[in-house]
């Protein structure tokens, strides 16, 4: 039984969290929060892009660490604790992962070095409206090596260079890849509950565009392995967020004093802080075993995964909240960073699909494995 | 990460299998209480204690293994999965005998530690009382000092197989006079003896696994006092260390037993079912892996960390809420309990009498919410207007 991180990983994220704690402060999230024309704290993101991290589940060959998906699960916490206003999980966790899962050889060779480095930016644009995104939602069509329909909200769609862009092809879909900089992609940014990571609407009028991989009309199936992937990570992220929630209203029910007393001392703040732990002791347990099918390959992935997002979404919801109620009227003015993580918390839990459709994912993954 | 033992934990875990398939039948669903359960505990412990089974991390010279925490984990899993009578001992083994070697003299280890590890003594643990549960500190049955003896007198509530255990480890106050804290005393005590009336408490779910335990005029030599007068609270504390952990197995239907009924009964189409049944796996997956993580600081041979204390909060809760769903989703028909018509032998019906009982025993949901609070945040005590008080001021 080793159901733990190494003690090198747990070096990484040591080391990721001094380097965070000094390099992303809540002064540097809060510079993109208070700037409309800010997308992102470059600053920031050229500090993380020149640490490496962005390879660091790419391979060797293709320009990575080549260290493994652990490591990225440890980065992504440590991120998430944060609230890193950077594009890497748009590039790392989903563009990435799309093209080590389904490019060729020669797209792997093309864009994951750029990846790693930081020359390019990439995004997944899967979204076109309000609703769970499915087969029948998807618009946007692909023909003869170009793209028409328009994406919205694309997570980081107007910092990204490149984005892998879900389109109808045929009587199924596909993935394709397409730069963003180029005569037929327009795009506007969004203004949306989490100021801190950029949305765009994206509008694709004939763009030129790659299909990812070979293979013709598999693009939700590809989909649906790339979010379990990307499940997996966002929960780390999330679990980042709940853990620092409750460090947060931990500190503050210590110090605030009311009726003579810390407010701490009270059982209704005591339980509800008992109850956040015990919600994120339940999505670390999950987030641990869908790293761990991550890690190694394994057929318990789609309900490992599912179930690491449900956990960590309901995790980082609850502690978000929570801790906005616990800092009072202090945690409802701008200037308490509480609402930063109640405005992440709710992005990440939708971003890659909501809880609901993870449930449904999850109890699918159940029938499956238990068919009668 | 993964989950495989390591080559000493497979072949620990292989000899265990071994030895169990030798004596042992496996296990289908619950334990059988059939035959007599008490004797084949006590034989079943005989020869687990023979074979260096029993208590495997004691040290060798008091009939242990001289294993480690690991091994004993290995060994509850690999026990487990057969059907192993072992319930009469799981208190006096877990939580009283280890008190006794921790502060009783060597007359005590003499006489009582090999008896309790043979399975030839059974004992209970008589701690809380009608006033006092979650604040078991607060209990009032009194010990005396009379000549060599003291006289005991008073009530205790919630004891665990008192009416076939041999001996006690028995928490009193003598003295009301300091605080509550500072006034209690541990005792060894003879349940055989004249005055120690056992009576089995009818519980809300029909059954009857608790007793209230009366002490009329019952005298205990001096010579069985566990630690000095008046630390009877620090006594109490080790012996209660180990029950929490004890308690917090999942002990009924979980959520692939409801998931085999809702398909059986074309429930699964059920969208609201269904979002329900996917958090009730997370649940149930967030406290095995949790144990998991426990399992791994053991075999690393490293002290586990506060995770675990999350277990009895979840599993309670989740049982309930489990078997209340179960029975909404037949219905009216749901109220039945007869297992001629009941579906899954009604296993969901009795769990639901059940879960009220599991979500006090060993600590209530809130007690154990403020043990987090106060032992893994770090939060403030509660208020406790007693505290510097003599206990005879309330």
């Amino acid at each position: 039984m080793n159901f733990d991180f190494s003690d090198d990983q747990k070096f990484l994220r040591d080391e990721a969290r001094k380097f965070l704690e000094a390099q992303c402060t809540s002064a540097h999230v809060r510079a993109v929060l208070d700037d409309d024309a800010m997308s992102h704290n470059d600053e920031v993101w050229q500090k993380i892009v020149e640490m490496g991290w962005l390879g660091a589940a790419i391979p060797e060959e293709f320009g990575g660490l080549g260290l493994g998906m652990l490591e990225l699960c440890v980065i992504a916490e440590e991120l998430g604790r944060v609230l890193a206003p950077v594009p890497f999980g748009s590039s790392a966790f989903f563009f990435a992962e799309a093209i080590k899962l389904a490019g060729t050889d020669e797209q792997k060779a093309e864009w994951l070095p750029k990846v790693a480095d930081g020359t390019i930016v990439g995004c997944l644009a899967t979204t076109e409206g309000p609703g769970a995104l499915s087969a029948a939602t998807v618009r946007t069509t692909a023909k003869d090596g170009t793209l028409t329909g328009t994406k919205v909200p694309v997570t980081d769609g107007d910092i990204a260079t490149h984005a892998a862009v879900l389109a109808k092809e045929g009587s199924g879909a596909g993935i394709y890849i397409v730069a963003l900089d180029q005569d037929g992609v327009s795009r506007k940014a969004l203004k949306t509950i989490e100021p801190t990571r950029s949305h765009a609407e994206i509008k694709f009028d004939g763009a030129s565009a790659a299909r990812l991989g070979q293979e013709t009309g598999n693009g939700m199936a590809v989909l649906d392995q790339v979010m379990n992937r990307g499940a997996v990570l966002l929960a780390f992220e999330q679990l980042g967020g709940a853990s620092r929630c409750l460090e947060m209203a931990t500190e503050y029910a210590k110090e605030r004093h009311a009726f003579g007393r810390p407010i701490g001392g009270n059982q209704a703040i005591k339980h509800k802080l008992a109850d956040i732990y015990v919600k994120n002791e339940v999505a670390r347990s999950n987030a641990y075993y869908g790293a761990w099918a991550l890690s190694t390959d394994a057929a318990e992935l789609p309900e490992a995964a599912a179930a690491a997002r449900v956990a960590a979404s309901e995790a980082f919801w609850f502690a978000s909240k929570e801790n906005i109620q616990t800092h009072g009227g202090m945690g409802f003015t701008w200037e308490v960073d509480c609402h930063l993580y109640y405005r992440r918390a709710k992005l990440l839990a939708v971003q890659a699909g909501s809880p609901a459709v993870w449930k449904e994912k999850l109890v699918s993954a159940l029938e499956a494995k238990n068919a009668a | 990460m993964d989950f495989t033992d390591s080559t000493e934990e497979a072949a620990f875990r292989a000899e265990a299998n071994a030895f169990l398939s030798q004596h042992l039948q496996p296990k289908k669903g619950a334990a059988s209480r059939s035959g007599n359960y008490l004797q084949r505990a006590k034989d079943w412990q005989k020869i687990k204690a023979e074979n260096r089974f029993a208590q495997i991390t004691w040290p060798k010279e008091i009939g242990g293994r001289g294993g480690s925490p690991m091994q004993q984990v290995i060994w509850n899993q690999e026990e487990s999965k057969f059907d192993a009578p072992t319930g009469p001992f799981a208190i006096g083994l877990g939580m009283c005998v280890p008190t006794v070697i921790a502060f009783g003299s060597d007359e005590h280890k003499k006489r009582y530690v090999q008896k309790a590890l043979f399975g030839e003594e059974i004992w209970c643990q008589l701690f809380s009382e009608p006033a006092a549960g979650s604040d078991v500190a607060g209990l009032k049955t009194k010990a005396v000092k009379d000549g060599d003896d003291w006289v005991i007198n008073g009530q205790k509530v919630w004891t665990s197989g008192a009416h076939y255990s041999d001996y006690g480890i028995l928490l009193v106050r003598t003295d009301p006079d300091v605080p509550k804290h500072k006034g209690l005393t541990m005792f060894i005590v003879d349940m055989n003896q004249e005055g120690v009336d056992v009576r089995p408490i009818h519980q809300a779910s029909g059954g009857s696994e608790f007793n209230e335990v009366y002490f009329t005029d019952v005298r205990i030599p001096d010579s069985d006092r566990l630690g000095e007068p008046g630390m009877g609270w620090k006594v109490a504390l080790v012996t209660l260390m180990n029950e929490r952990l004890a308690v917090g197995g999942s002990p009924g239907p979980d959520w692939a037993e409801i998931m085999d009924y809702a398909r059986s009964s074309g429930s699964m189409s059920d969208q609201a079912f269904r979002a329900k049944l996917a958090d009730w796996y997370v649940a149930a997956q967030g406290y095995k892996l949790t144990k998991f993580r426990t399992q791994t600081a053991l075999s690393k041979g490293e002290t586990p960390g506060p995770e675990n204390s999350i277990g009895k909060v979840i599993t309670a809760n989740h049982l309930q809420d489990i078997c209340n769903s179960a029975i909404e989703m037949q219905d009216h028909y749901g109220i039945i309990s007869d297992k001629d018509h009941a579906p899954a032998d009604a296993i969901f019906q009795e769990s639901f009498m059940w879960a009220p009982g599991l979500r006090i025993a060993g600590g209530t949901d809130e007690i154990l919410k403020n043990i987090i609070a106060e032992r893994v945040l770090g939060l403030p005590q509660d208020v406790r207007v007693d505290k510097d008080k003599p206990f005879s001021a309330f």
